[in-house]
């Protein structure tokens, strides 16, 4: 049986509309071993009682894999943007915080909407433009290299960490944020995925563009993956560059 | 009215079909469906890009034969049969192994970072069940790597307009339209029985809805949330196979569970570590001395006992999972021979994986991401200390009956719409929600391939069976909706009042750790016999539960009421056909009927939803059955097609044996010997 407790501080709200409900929640949760927030969130739903002794409903949040490699539970624990799952109690000061992102509208509790940033997958065609799904033999031929530098960049979860860590995205500006521009650089790293290169990067060359980024490298330091996001940020932008002043005669 | 076209009911609404999950399974099937040329409602529990495949790590078969060793389909067929212990269906098994080759060179081609040779071509690695290097890999994220290949694909289709037969756009109508965020609750069904739509749940509004559809596929993942920790994503929990399963569908194989060897034990989820791990030269080992207080690497070579490769030199580490699982679970907890713990003074139920003698280059390149798991979640160094693992609940080979229709060749008529077509008619399902592929245990990468391939498959075969139908789902009465939806309108309010004394996550506790304990690796009829009254009296107190949350906005206790009873339901199926097949084979094993009892189990357990029993939720196990497709007849019995490779015994002490071409003398070895 657990000998100790951990007090987590939670900020809740009951729903987008309702900013009349937001409050934060203390709650008393049983220690056990390894435990992450995530953990500790499992424990409390089984017995949703602040400390003052009442029964609310159980928090709301966000989680699938619960092996960081999924994103979805994104939060802000003790006021750093990471997974929940990963958080291990122990190695963190009491009590813990926990809040929603704050860049994304707020859906409950822990959980907000992160549509948007799917949606600018498909405005920087993140994808490779296949012929079709039969059978036309192997892919192009790559070498060891250009896979080690693919692959992590592929690692993205889209979890929305280095959106809330930039200080250019925010309510002022449209600027689409370090996940986006790492596809574009992943794609256009592709042998097939470039014969497409130039429309993502024109997709990048609006003011909420690659432009938009003020070199603030809060990305790279938020990154749970250590996506290289401040190299991919400059290499799309030598991208776009070239192909503004190169480009037409490319064509 | 107009006449139904390919595109158009006869009332001009455009024909869509729906596609529930957006995991492997199902983008290929939605992938395969706009291929040709029909539009598509995909439904997600969550965004299709976090759903649980994500997670695998080791990677996916396909023998490519890039080494040189002679690998080929038809030894990949060979060897997941065998693998399977001979309970699969061979014609569709075959059409898997075939078609496995031009499926890695697909996703190869939508830009998955495979691992590569000097060469530049894809790198294979080897797997359990089989001596040759047949896995390609990205890393130790493939899962996660083919996911986003496939989401990348779909979400191209996204943005394409439908077309109506002469080519002309057909305004505000895209090819696929996503719904994330929503959770399937039932289909809808017409007089006769047939799948006409599906009821769902926006889980953000609770706003319940119908929508028609000319066919329904589900490709809703696995259940292994039944046994409350386990190696799989919190939303696995099978709800959406056990509904339609409720509803009529016959649920196959159920008690055929596979619990992985190697996983962390912890107390929310159980972590696995990759069976690539030992594909790319782990191995597994406990102290000699069951006393052992030195740590892991400070004990010599000569005091560890390395007993999977004593037992099994043909396959050493790379047994299959139901054998490896048996072995380590015969070392700790019958032994006493775990890792000795001097805080608790106890030997824990945990075995040594262990990786220390293989370089850190190499490790980081081929494996970084499940030793990353380790270092984050046990705060230990991998490379320098042996992981301490221990088996864990991993993978469901049973799931919704899939029908096949076999080509004279052995495998599969191409674009039979029987192929992967439940007994509802105009419900599919593939992928780890169905149960066609592996048998009584399925071999590690080919469930990603099995997901991929059903999926190529079930889409060919909804388009034929949508243009074959004689009436569109968008013909109907809205009336068949609106009544089916109201039912769980209903349902949810019902929930909504429940104000019980129960906690729904407490009960979900007690049925997770009793089928932990009681259903996995060993079976004993007793135990099982007290499993499936158990079952019965949590399901009687779920009924007594207390739903706090009455928030109109994201009500997760609601939903997870819904899910806990659809949980316990599917239980009973599992534990039930445990409880009667008395034989061991595979996954399933019974101390008291140790061998497999070809004479009377070599069959597919059918499970059919009957009321009756104290909570009303009895099982129905039947030997045959008929259903209808589109105006004909099929006839189904539980017999295996085991017309490809003749089944022998099962036994991997000896190289090779998994794969002895010529079938019936398992001396004979092949090639195969590495
Ligand atoms: C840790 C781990 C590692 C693995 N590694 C490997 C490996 O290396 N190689 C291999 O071959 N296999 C591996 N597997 C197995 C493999 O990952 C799975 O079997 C496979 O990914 C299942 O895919 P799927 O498409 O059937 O379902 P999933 O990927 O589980 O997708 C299910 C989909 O259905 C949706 N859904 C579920 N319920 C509902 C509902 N009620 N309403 C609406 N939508 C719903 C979900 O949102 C999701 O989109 C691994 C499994 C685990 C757990």
């Amino acid at each position: 049986m657990a000998t100790h407790t951990v007090r987590f501080k939670i900020k809740r709200q009951d729903g987008p509309t309702r900013a009349d409900t937001q409050r934060w929640e203390e709650f008393d949760i049983p220690w056990h071993p390894q435990m992450n927030v995530l953990s500790a969130l499992m424990e409390h739903r089984r017995n949703p009682v602040t400390v003052e002794g009442k029964t609310v409903p159980p928090v709301v949040w966000e989680s699938v894999c619960l092996e960081e490699v999924c994103g979805a539970c994104t939060m802000i624990v003790n006021g750093r943007v990471r997974q929940a799952c990963t958080a291990l109690v122990d190695q963190m000061p009491q009590p813990i915080t926990l809040e929603p992102m704050t860049k994304f509208p707020l859906v409950r509790d822990l959980v907000v909407d992160r549509s948007r940033m799917f949606k600018d997958l498909q405005k920087v065609k993140a994808w490779v433009q296949l012929d079709g799904t039969h059978e036309l033999g192997p892919g192009p031929r790559q070498s060891q290299e250009n896979q080690e530098t693919a692959y992590p960049l592929s690692r993205c979860m889209t979890c929305g960490c280095c959106l809330e860590a930039c200080p250019q995205v925010n309510d002022r500006s449209d600027f689409i944020g370090p996940a986006a521009i790492n596809q574009v650089r992943l794609f256009n790293l592709h042998p097939s995925g470039k014969m497409n290169g130039a429309e993502r990067l024109e997709a990048l060359m609006g003011e909420d563009g690659v432009a938009g980024c003020g070199k603030a490298q809060n990305c790279v330091e938020v990154c749970p993956k250590e996506i290289p996001l401040v190299d991919s940020i400059a290499d799309v932008s030598r991208q776009t560059t070239k192909h503004m002043l190169f480009g037409w005669l490319l064509k | 009215m107009a006449a139904k076209t390919s595109v158009r009911s006869e009332s001009q609404k455009v024909r869509r079909v729906i596609v529930v999950g957006g995991g492997l399974a199902g983008l290929m099937t939605v992938i395969k469906l706009c291929e040709a040329g029909v539009p598509v409602d995909l439904f997600s529990l969550v965004p299709v890009k976090r759903s649980h495949s994500v997670c695998a790590q080791g990677g996916i078969n396909a023998s490519v034969n890039t080494k040189g060793e002679g690998d080929s389909p038809q030894i990949h067929l060979e060897e997941t049969v065998y693998g399977g212990d001979f309970l699969a269906n061979q014609p569709p098994v075959k059409g898997m192994a075939d078609a496995a080759p031009g499926i890695v060179f697909m996703l190869d081609r939508m830009g998955v970072p495979f691992n590569r040779t000097p060469e530049g071509l894809l790198d294979f690695r080897r797997f359990g069940g089989t001596l040759f290097h047949r896995t390609a890999f990205a890393g130790a994220t493939t899962g996660q790597q083919l996911l986003y290949a496939l989401d990348e694909q779909v979400r191209r289709w996204e943005t394409q307009d439908v077309e109506d037969e002469k080519g002309i756009v057909v305004k505000g109508e895209k090819m696929v339209r996503k719904m994330e965020f929503w959770d399937f609750l039932s289909v809808v069904q017409d007089e006769n029985g047939a799948a006409r739509g599906i009821v769902a749940q926006d889980i953000k509004s609770m706003e319940i809805e119908a929508f028609p559809g000319d066919a329904v596929c589900l490709a809703t993942g696995g259940c292994g949330i039944i046994f409350g920790r386990s190696t799989n994503s919190v939303i696995c929990t099978g709800t959406a196979g056990s509904a339609v399963y409720q509803q009529g569908a016959v649920y196959a194989n159920g008690e055929f569970i596979q619990v992985h060897p190697t996983a962390i034990p912890a107390s929310d989820k159980l972590r696995l570590i990759s069976e690539s791990a030992r594909g790319e030269g782990g191995r597994v080992w406990v102290p000699k001395n069951a006393g052992e207080t030195r740590r892991g690497r400070d004990v010599p070579e000569k005091d560890r006992e390395y007993f999977l490769e004593d037992k099994y030199p043909g396959y050493g580490n790379l047994v299959p999972r139901d054998i490896a699982s048996r072995e380590l679970f015969k070392k700790a907890f019958h032994e006493k021979k775990g890792v000795f713990n001097s805080k608790s003074g106890k030997n824990e139920n945990e075995i040594y994986l262990d990786l220390t003698h293989i370089p850190k280059e190499t490790l980081k390149k081929k494996l970084a991401g499940i030793l990353e798991i380790y270092e984050k979640f046990v705060g230990e160094d991998p490379y320098s200390n042996p992981m301490r693992v221990f088996p864990a609940v991993h993978y469901s080979m049973g799931g919704l009956w899939v029908d096949f229709e076999r080509a004279q060749n052995g495998s599969l008529v191409a674009g039979s719409p029987r192929n992967q077509s439940t007994n509802i008619e105009g419900l599919y399902a593939c992928g780890e929600s169905d149960y066609q592929y592996h048998g009584a245990n399925r071999l590690g990468a080919n469930s990603l391939l099995s997901c991929i391939y059903a999926g190529m498959v079930t889409g060919p075969s909804m388009a034929s069976f949508r243009s074959n139908m004689a009436k569109s789902a968008f013909d109907l009465p809205k009336s068949v909706f609106e009544k089916a939806r109201k039912r769980e309108q209903e349902k949810y309010e019902a929930i909504l009042k429940m104000d019980g004394k129960e906690n729904p996550y407490a009960i979900h506790e007690e049925l997770g750790n009793m089928m932990l304990r009681d259903v996995t690796i060993e079976r004993h009829n007793d135990v099982l016999d007290k499993v499936i009254s158990n079952i019965d009296e949590l399901e009687i107190r779920a009924r007594k539960s207390g739903v706090t949350d009455t928030a109109v906005q994201s009500n997760q206790g609601a939903t997870f009421m819904r899910h806990l009873f659809n949980m316990i339901v599917l239980a009973r199926v599992i534990a039930q056909g445990a409880r009667n097949r008395d034989e061991s084979r595979g996954a399933h094993f019974k101390p008291a009927f140790p061998d497999r009892n070809d004479a009377d189990w070599q069959r597919t357990t059918l499970a059919l939803h009957k009321e009756g029993g104290s909570a009303n939720h009895a099982v129905n196990y039947v030997r045959e059955f008929d259903y209808a497709q589109n105006g004909k007849g099929v006839h189904i019995t539980d017999a295996v097609d085991i017309s490809l490779v003749k089944p022998r015994p099962r036994k991997y002490e000896t190289a090779g044996a998994a794969s002895a071409v010529a079938g019936t003398d398992d001396k004979k070895t092949t090639s195969a010997q590495a």
